[in-house]
């Protein structure tokens, strides 16, 4: 690279990088700075109910709180997807049971969780602040995980053979394995679900931060219980105030941790071809420029991955006994077999006389509830699909309408609908509508993103040779959509469609039920009735209730989007 | 001559697969195989042959439903000997950049970094990577992908080099170039490597590179022909010998279920040609315009030619040739002698006739020699209202073939049926239904 001559540019050609080394060190103080003055709270005295103020002086340090609880749920969910994901994709007998034991749980809504995490957590560490603040970051953990583990497994069974029969043959080591060739191949996918998971914590910021358990009230500094707050007192200049926080952390986030992690990924993209667009991200510009940066690389964690490598290489040169296991790991299976049975056994007893002291009304209660939230879940699909087809498609046929749209869309997207809910219900209030309609209302707001995203794709990978016959055909609109564009995005309008409705149960818990202006509006519905019990502390009824609505999303899952999968498929799949 | 040592030898091995119905397939019926130092060995064999399994047997990466192999005397146990592969598409790893993708061996067998970029530095310099360190697969071109591929398999000094057609995935001059370079590290004996074992479909290309050749029937896998080209490199295409040994592969190819002496005295092993008894006919994989379109083309030479020189002519691959030629023959359209295939006077009233006589003398043509064909039009005739679902003749198939060749051959037959409007194919309703045919005057 010659040297310019001009002395300015000299000058800007040193002090560039400095600037950049500048600011990653300083970035980094001021982490780990934050992360000692949280850890001091943290490890302080017991305090569940922290009075909550709605100054927005108290809102940088509310907001620092979140994200950490957020971050640390986020990385906890990782660590449970490598393991979890990695055993189900190797141990067929373990696949057998760990898949459908993901479907059920991924039903169930996060407060059901609620109970059980707390009062765990609470007895773990009576004295401390500690018990409460993993109680909450485990609650957020219940709604990201899921996920990511389906995304992992996802692309560990799908490695394509002839790699590794490469890693096979080369005698890659387990861990080699892991980092050359299983993660990188999962990374993509593992990315794109990060991103769906902390959006997933962000909506259930408040009703993680701020409940109430029994007669117990816990109410944690943060962002969403800053939220429910100000929401409950009607102080529309605080809830403005708590939801423009929250948006630009949302985008500081974005641009600091999703836009580069995604332009990185990019070289883990299984293609043969370059592609002609590619993300790209000043931040991650900058990171690779850093000596800073290279030299942790260099100094730090290649030492670290070749000692690993060479620990795991020295496993493999004992060859492989004959065939049959050896007798310990037999009895362990039939053990750990047994053991499950056992405790499933005693956990089906339990619940049982638990739901068996249920009295009639509280019955009544679940079935009508649960006929209600399904017909607004249907409701809210319908709706969502009804604008967000035409939309889709017609941002996804026009490239020029794509580039406007779709950042649009993302902000709108990434704003956590629940922030936006005591805004919706000011509104609904004075135009004297109910929770009824209001519900309807989040659960969109909540989800018709998922199925908008969803049909711009499947709109721009209609292949223009089709788009072209039917036009040189001429076709009617009526015939157009019937015959070519409804065909070609529905196997995306399904992945949309049932991402949406996983939605809209999840999010029944708090469309149902809200704290507002002092007083609690609530409806009919199965999500009300969870909600409720947890505040009631009506354990029968909360456990009745879940197992009734995990129940019903299971079954759906099995009968309806199933078949419609196989059907997009066979019958939609574009390729030949 | 050096002395030969036996470094693999499959004894009686055999490969099934079974079916979810507890059928067995049987992919690879009992074979002995060994691999000599000091030789360059081509499997050759048509597609779905299982060379390929057979390969990964070898190698280790699959164990044998029965027989045993054994490295240098021993069994694997488990483990993967000194081998490397060169795969078909290449295997490399997308998000590592070539030196890494040819350091990756080295770093798991625990060699020290240095020592790492130092050997993988050497040997991408050995097949031309020079100066292509930092690039990432997708910036390379096929060719240079495959270099990839055999610098990552060269670094190791493995004592066998296999490969699973590492050409088929180029264009023929890349192939041409590359062929040209293994040879030249071969004989130089720049390569540590005791022998080559590649597997491949390309009649020329195993001509070209191998000093024996072993020749597979499919269905199931079984060795046809086993002999040693004692050719000097490099080897001229036109050259008697040469043609003379093509031939006779095309024979073996062509005609498994015979006899056919090598021309010439050394033949190592020509395997038993006893036809396994009530076997189940495979239907070629050729669509009748395929079929018309041979015909014609042999017409135009006076009703026959020499088969290595109609594929030379139209530039075709065995694999592409072959099907048409079988289902000619078949439908007696054609025949075979010596390795010339010669139209017969029915394959010369079906080129000369017009679409609507044509489709009348495959249909009886069909009907005679295609048990399949025959099979399908007697059920659906059978049936009350003449329809059937698909399913029912992919369970006769799934007894005599794997469940890929089944639908298959179910795929071919309706082509076949549909051509000669004998019975059609609902997709939506998965059926199977007899035409209506006009009755037509007979000409």
């Amino acid at each position: 690279m010659t040297k310019p001559i001009l002395g300015r540019t000299i000058f800007h050609e040193r002090t560039w990088p400095i600037l950049v080394e500048i600011l990653i060190f300083g970035a980094g103080l001021a982490f780990f700075y934050g992360l000692l003055v949280i850890a001091e709270t943290w490890g302080g005295p017991f305090s569940p109910a922290a009075p909550i103020s709605r100054s927005p002086q108290a809102l940088p340090a509310y907001a620092a709180n979140s994200l950490l609880r957020v971050l640390i749920a986020y990385l906890l969910s990782l660590l449970f997807t490598l393991v979890y994901g990695y055993i189900a994709a190797y141990n067929a007998k373990a696949e057998r049971i760990m898949i459908p034991l993901l479907d059920i749980l991924q039903s169930i809504p996060v407060l059901s969780f609620l109970p059980g995490v707390m009062l765990a957590m609470v007895a773990l560490f009576p004295h401390s602040q500690l018990g409460v603040e993993l109680g909450s970051i485990l609650l957020i953990f219940t709604g990201q995980v899921w996920n990511m583990t389906f995304s992992l497994y996802a692309s560990l069974k799908s490695i394509p053979q002839e790699l590794r029969e490469a890693a096979r043959v080369y005698r890659f080591n387990w861990w080699q394995r892991f980092i050359q060739l299983e993660l990188p191949y999962a990374a993509i996918g593992l990315v794109w679900n990060s991103m769906m998971s902390v959006a997933g914590g962000w909506f259930f910021l408040m009703a993680c931060e701020m409940f109430v358990l029994g007669e117990r009230d816990f109410r944690l500094p943060g962002l969403g219980s800053y939220l429910q707050t100000a929401a409950s007192a009607g102080d529309t200049t605080a809830i403005l105030w708590g939801l423009g926080a929250m948006i630009g952390i949302i985008v500081l986030l974005d641009l600091l941790l999703w836009r580069p992690v995604i332009a990185w990924v990019e070289k883990f993209k299984l293609e043969q071809v370059e592609s002609a667009s590619v993300p790209r991200s000043t931040v991650l510009n900058f990171l690779r420029r850093s000596m800073i940066v290279a030299n942790l690389k260099r100094k730090v964690f290649r030492p670290l991955g070749d000692r690993a490598n060479r620990y795991f290489e020295r496993s493999i040169d004992r060859p492989n006994l004959p065939l049959g296991s050896p007798i310990w790991r037999v009895w362990a299976e039939r053990a750990l077999t047994v053991t499950l049975a056992a405790a499933i056994g005693y956990g089906l007893v339990r619940s049982g006389t638990m739901m068996a002291g249920l009295n009639r009304s509280e019955i009544a209660e679940i079935v009508s509830g649960a006929a209600m939230t399904l017909m607004r879940v249907m409701v809210a699909l319908f709706i969502g699909a009804a604008w967000t087809i035409p939309a889709g498609v017609a941002i996804g046929f026009s490239p020029r309408l794509a580039r406007v749209a779709q950042p649009l869309a993302q902000i709108a997207a990434s704003v956590p609908a629940t922030a936006l809910f005591p805004v919706v219900l000011l509104v609904l209030v004075q135009a004297g509508g109910g929770l009824a309609i209001g519900s309807i209302v989040l659960m969109l707001l909540g989800t018709q993103w998922y199925i908008l995203f969803n049909v711009i794709a499947g709109a721009m990978a209609i292949p223009t040779d089709l788009k072209e016959a039917a036009s040189i055909s001429r076709l009617r609109t009526v015939d157009r959509w019937r015959l070519l564009i409804l065909p070609g995005i529905f196997p995306y309008l399904i992945t949309g469609l049932v991402t949406a409705a996983g939605g809209a149960w999840n999010a029944s818990i708090v469309a149902e039920y809200f704290h507002f202006k002092g007083q609690t509006l609530m409806t009919t519905g199965l999500g009300a009735t969870i909600s409720h019990a947890t505040d009631k502390g009506n354990f029968d009824l909360l456990l009745a209730a879940t197992i009734v609505m995990s129940t019903m999303v299971v079954t759906i899952n099995r009968l309806v989007w199933r078949r419609l999968y196989r059907l997009a498929e066979t019958r939609f799949k574009l390729e030949a | 001559m050096e002395s030969r040592e036996t470094i693999i030898e499959a004894r009686a091995v055999e490969k099934h697969f079974v079916q979810p119905d507890g059928h067995r397939i049987q992919v690879i019926a009992p074979t002995d195989l060994a691999v000599y130092s000091g030789q360059i060995v081509a499997l050759l064999g048509a597609s779905g042959s299982g060379k390929s399994t057979m390969l990964r047997l070898l190698t280790g990466l699959t164990s044998p439903s029965a027989g045993e192999v054994l490295w240098r005397g021993r069994p694997f146990n488990g483990q993967i000997p000194n081998v490397s592969i060169v795969f078909q598409s290449f295997a490399l790893f997308p998000w590592l950049t070539v030196l890494e993708n040819v350091e990756a061996p080295l770093q798991a067998r625990g060699t020290p970094a240095i020592e790492c970029h130092r050997r993988a530095l050497k040997i991408l310099d050995t097949v031309g990577l020079d100066g292509f360190e930092a690039a990432y697969p997708k910036e390379l071109s096929g060719g240079m992908k495959q270099r990839v591929g055999f610098a990552r398999a060269l670094v190791v000094e493995p004592e066998l080099l296999f490969m699973d057609e590492p050409f088929s995935a180029l264009d023929v001059l890349t192939a041409e170039n590359l062929r040209h370079e293994l040879l030249e590290l071969w004989l130089s004996k720049k390569m540590s490597t005791r022998a080559i074992f590649f597997v491949t479909h390309n009649i020329e290309e195993a001509m070209l590179l191998a000093d024996r050749i072993i020749v597979l029937d499919r269905n199931p896998a079984r060795i046809r022909a086993d002999f040693e080209v004692n050719l000097a490199h490099p080897r001229n295409r036109q050259a008697e010998r040469f043609v003379e040994l093509m031939d006779y592969i095309y024979k073996v190819l062509t005609q498994p279920k015979l006899e056919h002496a090598l021309p010439s005295p050394e033949t190592k092993t020509a395997a038993e040609g006893e036809p396994t008894p009530g076997k189940y006919p495979m239907l070629p994989h050729a669509r009748p315009g395929g079929i018309a379109g041979l015909l014609e083309i042999l017409l135009d030479r006076d009703g026959k030619d020499d088969l290595y020189h109609l594929a030379d002519e139209l530039v075709m691959e065995v694999d592409d040739l072959l099907p048409i030629v079988e289902a000619a023959v078949l439908l007696n359209f054609a025949r075979l002698q010596e390795g010339d295939v010669q139209v017969t006077p029915e394959g010369r009233s079906f080129v000369e006739a017009d679409i609507l006589t044509r489709k009348v003398l495959f249909r009886e043509a069909a009907l005679r020699h295609a048990l399949l064909l025959r099979q399908i039009e007697r059920a659906l005739r059978a049936r009350s209202g003449h329809k059937l679902p698909d399913d029912f003749f992919r369970d006769i198939l799934d007894e005599h073939f794997s469940d890929e060749e089944a639908r298959r051959q179910l795929e071919t037959a309706i082509h076949w049926g549909r051509y000669a409007e004998i019975f059609d194919y609902d997709a939506n309703r998965k059926q199977l239904f007899l035409t209506e045919t006009v009755e037509r005057d007979q000409t």
